[in-house]
């Protein structure tokens, strides 16, 4: 049995309302809030980034584990907003958590899906006996350019994920991915922010795969919609994940415990482990979730995953996912967020 | 001047076309009209293809030889029509005077444009207005046409109700329009609400980008008849332009190149407004449905808004309106909606319009197609030859 044996989500504590940012811009906070389905984003504190982010939700998965951290083999981070343009974020994370030097480091990048990239690999390796444990996190603070729809949704946050051959508490039954060249958003050397093709990264770009991805598993599977306590779909915004959900023959009430978006925006690559943890945090042996990825560019991975009896044994060990975005939320107003988000050009000193 | 009849029509299904590069959707209108019309495509003696920004939209200029290269239309003789948003129109005037000059007997109208290929669409069609006057100090076209209707309801008292009258009866003709690019019904309280673009129009006043090409076929109607299929006869061609800056009009509630163009229609066909049975107008913005329809002498001037919203437009109404969906629920494919006009009006004509098919059997329809903001216009009068 391969799987989960830890994780551990991270949301920042600071929120601003779409209310704060349309009023900004003089732009309908409702008609927003509408088509976004999307109340308020999670936003990074002043002294938050990828890899502080990547800490804290690996310390969860660790509480959570119940092993020695040297006995990790691997960290990946898949992030499109690591600190360093050139210097890994994962050598800072293992010596934060006492992983390593017998570890293997690599930084992910592919869009919104390098979470789930990292998750992909280091499951691959403990599948393949290569070594014992590894962790694999998806965290962001994700850039959207000021005044674009984009900044309603970039949020940040994180999920790390520690997986191993033992002490797994939520079995990884199957993987899948579909990838194509479709270009539908990038940020190149240099940009401050992403662009994107507008309506293009709708049906040619998020459906496409995630339909295609999510059919692809149930068929390698052999396993139905209704054979799922939960399932888990990118959440660029609200309405995606639930039309994907409709398209691939999932109710509401299947996407709702991992449909975190209306409360922390997109995480991007956090945003699909993120509604995993939310539903680990409350899975029973031998739920069964199905999460499906997107990355711009593009492409999705899904997983199959059933809970096993060791999970609710660790589901209280650390914070839950959706604890953490009810609890101590200190709104800010627009000005705050682009001084905490470094919008603000200053002198270098 | 020989009759010139109209013998089938070809259109590419409107919309967001990713996987469809232009030549492709122009070689696909032009095989579905060649096949309407049922003849071989060597017949074809010269063409006219509207569109107006190729070179901005995909970096392709020369573009009738292309165009026609890939629709196996080469060697002929072939020309790309520029007139904003009124290409197509003018397109098809031009064919229709090639026929009628007795200088071709075959000769296509085309009208295509690919606007959702990753450039700047509002950036793009703002340049048919006046750069040095109007884009220059920000304006976009939302924004004109927004200046049309606060001058139009100040005037004549016309309500962002009747606004919306006009989307709500466009969205459920395109409902029934198989080639539209938004065929579902809205209400009045979803224009209302939508997004604010240009106060008073909403995001549901407007119409939207869209691929899309469309082809029709002229030859003398001598000749048409000989071929034993169905055709309508053009009986009046109108074409005009005004300065392309608003400022320059003396009546900004106004748009009087339409009406000029609609005046040398009427006259060349010898028919009236009242004879008209139903009319492609160029409904970009709601507010221009409501101006052109009062341009075209449909409505007194200042009813147009009270008309939409009382049913006087609708399929069943007393003058139907864009019964395609026109461009705001069908799509506006700037180049190609001149073309995509005629196209309805044959369909209408010869029955072929399946479920909006008009009840009283159509004898006159009309096709009104506007460039910019009012700097151009083309209007035809089509008649049904039983």
């Amino acid at each position: 049995m391969y799987g989960i044996v830890g994780y551990g989500s991270y949301v920042p504590r600071y929120r601003i309302k779409a209310e704060s940012i349309a009023n900004q811009w003089g732009a309908d906070a409702e008609a927003y809030k509408r088509g976004l389905l999307l109340e308020e984003k999670t936003v990074p504190g002043p002294d938050e980034d990828t890899i502080t982010i990547s800490v804290t939700a690996a310390r969860y998965a660790l509480q959570r584990a119940g092993i020695d951290p040297r006995e990790i083999g691997a960290c990946y981070i898949g992030s499109e907003s690591h600190p360093y343009a050139v210097k890994p974020s994962g050598t800072i994370v293992i010596d934060a958590l006492g992983c390593g030097p017998e570890c293997h480091v690599a930084d992910f990048e592919f869009a919104c899906k390098a979470g789930s990239e990292a998750m992909f690999v280091a499951y691959s390796h403990v599948k393949s006996g290569e070594m014992k444990y590894a962790l694999g996190i998806g965290a962001d603070t994700s850039q959207g350019a000021p005044g674009d729809a984009l900044e309603y949704t970039a949020s940040a946050g994180g999920t790390a994920y520690i997986m191993g051959a033992d002490r797994v508490a939520a079995e990884i039954l199957h993987t899948y991915s579909f990838c194509s060249d479709t270009p539908d958003f990038w940020r190149r050397e240099g940009e401050f922010y992403p662009r994107h093709a507008g309506r293009f990264t709708g049906e040619p770009a998020y459906f496409h795969h995630v339909v295609n991805a999510t059919k692809g598993i149930l068929a390698k599977s052999g396993m139905e919609p209704k054979d799922f306590r939960f399932a888990v779909f990118h959440m660029p915004n609200g309405k995606f994940p639930l039309r994907a959900g409709k398209l691939t023959g999932f109710k509401p009430e299947q996407l709702e415990q991992g449909w975190v978006v209306n409360l922390m925006g997109n995480t991007y690559s956090g945003s699909s482990p993120t509604g995993l943890a939310a539903c680990l945090d409350v899975a029973k042996p031998d739920d069964h979730i199905l999460i499906t990825s997107f990355g711009s560019g593009a492409a999705s991975d899904s997983f199959i995953i059933r809970a096993t009896d060791r999970l609710p044994e660790i589901q209280k060990l650390a914070p839950a996912t959706r604890d953490q975005l009810a609890d101590r939320r200190i709104h800010l107003d627009y000005g705050k967020y682009v001084a905490y988000r470094g919008k603000i050009r200053m002198n270098v000193t | 001047m020989r009759d010139v009849a109209v013998i089938g029509v070809g259109l590419t299904k409107f919309g967001d076309l990713w996987e469809t590069p232009l030549r492709d959707l122009f070689a696909e209108a032009t095989l579905a009209c060649v096949k309407d019309a049922d003849i071989d495509k060597k017949q074809i003696q010269s063409a006219y293809i509207g569109c107006m920004t190729s070179g901005l939209f995909v970096a392709q200029e020369h573009l009738a030889s292309i165009l026609c290269d890939y629709a196996g239309l080469n060697p002929i003789g072939a020309t790309r029509v520029e007139s904003a948003c009124a290409s197509g129109g003018a397109a098809f005037r031009a064919a229709y005077l090639e026929v009628a000059s007795g200088a071709s007997d075959f000769v296509l109208a085309g009208g295509v444009e690919k606007m959702n290929d990753g450039a700047d669409a509002t950036y793009c069609l703002a340049t048919a207005a006046d750069q040095e006057y109007e884009v220059y100090h920000g304006v976009t076209f939302p924004g004109l046409y927004a200046m049309i209707a606060h001058a139009h309801m100040h005037r004549y008292g016309t309500t962002a109700e009747q606004l919306a009258a006009v989307a709500v009866k466009n969205h459920r003709n395109g409902a029934k329009n198989p080639y539209a690019q938004f065929p579902m019904e809205i209400s009045i309280d979803t224009v209302l609400k939508s997004v604010r673009v240009a106060e008073p129009l909403g995001l549901m006043d407007c119409s939207p980008v869209t691929d899309g090409a469309g082809a029709a076929l002229l030859c003398p109607v001598e000749v048409a008849k000989d071929l034993g299929r169905p055709f309508v006869k053009i009986i009046g061609s109108g074409h005009a332009t005004d300065s392309i800056a608003l400022h320059d009009r003396a009546d900004l509630a106004a748009i009087p190149v339409v009406g000029r163009a609609a005046r040398r229609a009427y006259e060349q066909a010898g028919v009236g407004s009242k004879d008209i049975d139903f009319c492609e107008v160029h409904d970009c913005f709601t507010i221009a449905e409501i101006v052109c329809t009062e341009e075209l002498g449909f409505f007194e001037r200042g009813h147009g808004g009270p008309s939409a919203a009382d049913g006087l437009t609708a399929l069943d109404g007393q003058i139907p309106i864009n019964t395609s969906g026109g461009l705001k629920s069908k799509g506006h494919p700037v180049g190609a909606t001149g073309i995509a006009q005629i196209a309805e009006v044959f369909w209408q004509l010869t029955g072929q319009a399946g479920e909006r098919q008009l009840k009283k059997s159509p004898r006159l329809g009309m096709a009104q197609n506007m460039g910019g903001s009012g700097g151009s216009s083309t209007v035809h009068i089509l008649e049904v030859v039983s």
